[in-house]
């Protein structure tokens, strides 16, 4: 386990901050895309060592955060309506629908089950030959291979009773998205380093072109993050947009094909629904027409109304990264983690819980 | 003494049933029978033995008394079962209260189909868990619901011990500059636990920390006696939880050090991948000790000369800043709050 030494070294981290203080000339917005990077900046205080005029928002990177109200009501009512095994992932499981989350589903007797792994779901399904299993397959590029994987196993080993509910969201689509609203103030990105483990660094290409602006593919230790923060201020203050490869003990440029080839298997891409954010075009996968059977989508009648969100929460924009969790005038008082109002303040990568357990609301809501 | 020993020397009686049915809990020849050959058997005593419907005892000076269910799964762990930690709980709470344990009361709630075999070894640990405690279990009881009903076992203890005449441990007494201890490596139990849950099981050679507490506090008490402002074993929320409770009750700030937490490197390993904090991961086996601050050095020395507690580390200390808050230097050198818990730590998605 030596990567977590090595890449938490507090000299090391001492002497990317004191080349950052000394580098930077002027105020610079940077957006880190994934929800696990800004809880990472935020439970080393990582922000409260950078210079102050290097600002970091936190980027739409969540999945549990974007998944829209109405595939967890969807899930809830198979559940609870269809008697199926509903497996999910653990922090999924707490977000509130319209109605209830999956957390209050379980406890009023529904079968959920939090799994580590979606093959462990196949299985279940295997055990249990008279019942029907979904997986809540959510997530990012990082989560796909596996999921596209259980589908792949469940077919060969001819299992008919099981299914995933997917809600597979894209990161470049969704950069896009944020530099395409007229609000935003993002001047260069860390790019999500585990999402470019699976799908290589060249989509980014086209982002860094057309809005010319650094796009440096980063990782999640402290020294990661520093190093990322320390190469995209260094492009800003020379004037440079290129991109840069921060993780390279990780990520290759050409990603992980035997995981892309696996994905384009099962899932075509689509356009997406995002919570707090709307749709964007073409920045989803959702499973191929031919493997319908698998699709719990198509598998199951699941025709829910769709409720609006909450209109006191302002998700979008923190999800945008237009404003900060505590500019929120219902953060820490109506929202928090044991009532939240919207997504980002349940998942621990969401970035109103990283703010709301990390750090004092109280410091926050004056500074 | 290992588990294979502790068998050969309590072999489970020859029985004409495998496994526990309702039967056993409607207080006829079925439940006399699994009481007379295997509680009041394994576990006799003096007070026990007189099977009355209490027991009946002297006891002097000022008294604790504590209670607590155990409710776990999986019941069979690296490193114990819900027997031993059901004895190991309860003295706990009372070597907590600065209390001498004594008498322990021990009720079983099983649901059908657990089968002799468990019972058995389940019975053989509360037996040497009592005696390493030094502590008579001395009423009981036994149900049992349909299957369905329950989880295998859960078993309740309460205890009453004799609070130490040294020993003033309240909350009151907690001032700024108190240093904070932590008597062994933390998170422990836990992911022992964790790593044997269905779904979850990964291969560690990890076993729980789950031991009695009371013959420690007791040399520190013995000798520190009231420079131990509180004892408290951070048992389900972890380190974090009991901080942030003395910390809303005290009305003073928590200041902890990430780089003396002691931590065993697997452990921090396994957290990380399972996207847990340890400072939140439950021990049984630990206790934290708010001391006073000239002799914290001396009582840490003391109880790293104990053995099982040769890990413990003074962690941080109590501050006036921050009032009601628990703030952790982290090993870069960024500052961030602790918070209290909310529901239960779920992994994360990636």
């Amino acid at each position: 386990m030596k990567y977590m030494s090595e890449y938490r070294s507090s000299e090391v981290v001492k002497q990317y901050v004191d080349e950052l203080h000394k580098i930077t000339t002027q105020p610079w917005t940077i957006m880190e895309v994934c929800g696990g990077q800004t809880h990472s900046l935020v439970k080393n205080g990582i922000l409260d060592i950078i210079p102050k005029n290097v600002r970091m928002v936190h980027g739409p990177g969540c999945p549990v955060c974007v998944t829209p109200l109405n595939l967890i009501d969807k899930a809830v009512y198979l559940a609870e309506e269809k008697g199926v095994i509903l497996c999910s992932y653990g922090d999924m499981i707490r977000v509130p629908g319209s109605k209830r989350s999956l957390l209050e589903s379980k406890a009023r007797g529904a079968d959920v089950r939090i799994l580590y792994s979606p093959l462990e779901a196949v299985k279940i399904a295997q055990e249990n030959p008279n019942r029907e299993v979904v997986f809540f397959a959510v997530g990012f590029e990082t989560t796909a291979p596996a999921n596209a994987l259980s589908v792949v196993h469940a077919r060969r080993a001819g299992v008919k009773n099981y299914s995933i509910l997917a809600s597979h969201v894209l990161v470049p689509p969704a950069m896009e998205a944020v530099m395409n609203d007229e609000d935003t103030l993002i001047q260069g990105f860390l790019a999500a380093g585990h999402v470019c483990t699976i799908m290589g660094i060249s989509e980014y290409e086209p982002l860094v072109r057309k809005y010319n602006l650094p796009i440096v593919v980063t990782g999640f230790e402290p020294v990661d993050l520093l190093q990322g923060i320390l190469m995209t201020v260094r492009q800003l203050e020379k004037g440079e947009a290129k991109l840069e490869n921060q993780y390279s003990r990780v990520v290759r440029p050409e990603g992980n094909p035997d995981a892309i080839k696996v994905i384009n298997e099962v899932f075509e891409v689509e356009d997406r629904e995002w919570r707090g954010i709307g749709n964007i075009p073409l920045s989803g996968w959702e499973v191929r027409d031919e493997l319908a059977m698998y699709d719990a989508n198509k598998k199951f009648d699941v025709n829910i109304v769709k409720v609006p969100e909450c209109a006191d929460c302002i998700a979008g924009l923190v999800l945008k990264g237009i404003k900060k969790p505590f500019e929120c005038s219902q953060f820490g008082t109506k929202c928090s983690p044991e009532k939240p109002l919207g997504a980002p303040m349940v998942s621990s990568e969401g970035a109103c819980a990283a703010y709301y357990h990390y750090s004092n609301a109280g410091d926050l809501a004056e500074a | 003494m290992d588990k294979i020993k502790m068998q050969l020397n309590c072999p489970m009686p020859q029985l004409d049933f495998e496994v526990i049915t309702l039967g056993h809990g409607s207080g006829g020849i079925l439940t006399n029978k699994l009481l007379e050959t295997g509680v009041f058997k394994l576990l006799e005593n003096p007070l026990l033995n007189q099977k009355h419907d209490g027991a009946v005892f002297e006891l002097k000076g000022q008294l604790a008394f504590s209670t607590d269910s155990y409710v776990i799964s999986p019941i069979f762990f690296p490193g114990g079962n819900i027997g031993e930690l059901a004895i190991n709980g309860t003295v706990n709470d009372l070597a907590m209260c600065g209390a001498i344990p004594k008498y322990l009361s021990l009720s079983f709630i099983i649901e059908e189909g657990l089968t002799m075999t468990e019972f058995w070894d389940i019975l053989v640990s509360i037996k040497y868990a009592a005696e390493k405690a030094d502590v008579q279990i001395v009423t009981g009881d036994t149900k049992v619901v349909e299957k369905g009903k329950g989880d295998k076992i859960f078993i309740n203890t309460s205890g009453i011990g004799q609070v130490h005449s040294k020993a003033n441990i309240n909350i009151s007494n907690v001032k700024v500059g108190d240093k904070i201890i932590v008597s062994g490596n933390i998170a422990t139990h836990g992911v022992a636990i964790m790593s044997v849950r269905e779904g979850l099981e990964f291969e560690t050679s990890l076993e729980s920390d789950s031991q009695n507490l009371n013959h420690a506090v007791k040399v520190l008490l013995d000798e520190f006696g009231d420079a131990i402002h509180l004892l408290k074993d951070p048992t389900r929320g972890g380190v974090a939880t009991v901080l942030n409770e003395v910390a809303r009750d005290t009305y003073l700030g928590m200041e902890l050090t990430q780089n003396y937490l002691p931590i065993l490197e697997q452990v921090e390993g396994a957290c990380e991948l399972l996207g847990l904090d340890p400072l939140y991961v439950a021990n049984e086996g630990v206790f934290m000790a708010i001391v006073a601050e000239n002799q914290a050095t001396d009582i840490l020395n003391k109880l790293k000369s104990i053995p099982n507690f040769e890990d413990a580390c003074i962690i941080g200390n109590v501050v006036a800043e921050h009032p009601k808050q628990v703030i952790l230097n982290s090993k870069i050198g960024g500052k961030r709050v602790v918070n209290m818990l909310v529901g239960e730590q779920l992994p994360r998605i990636c």
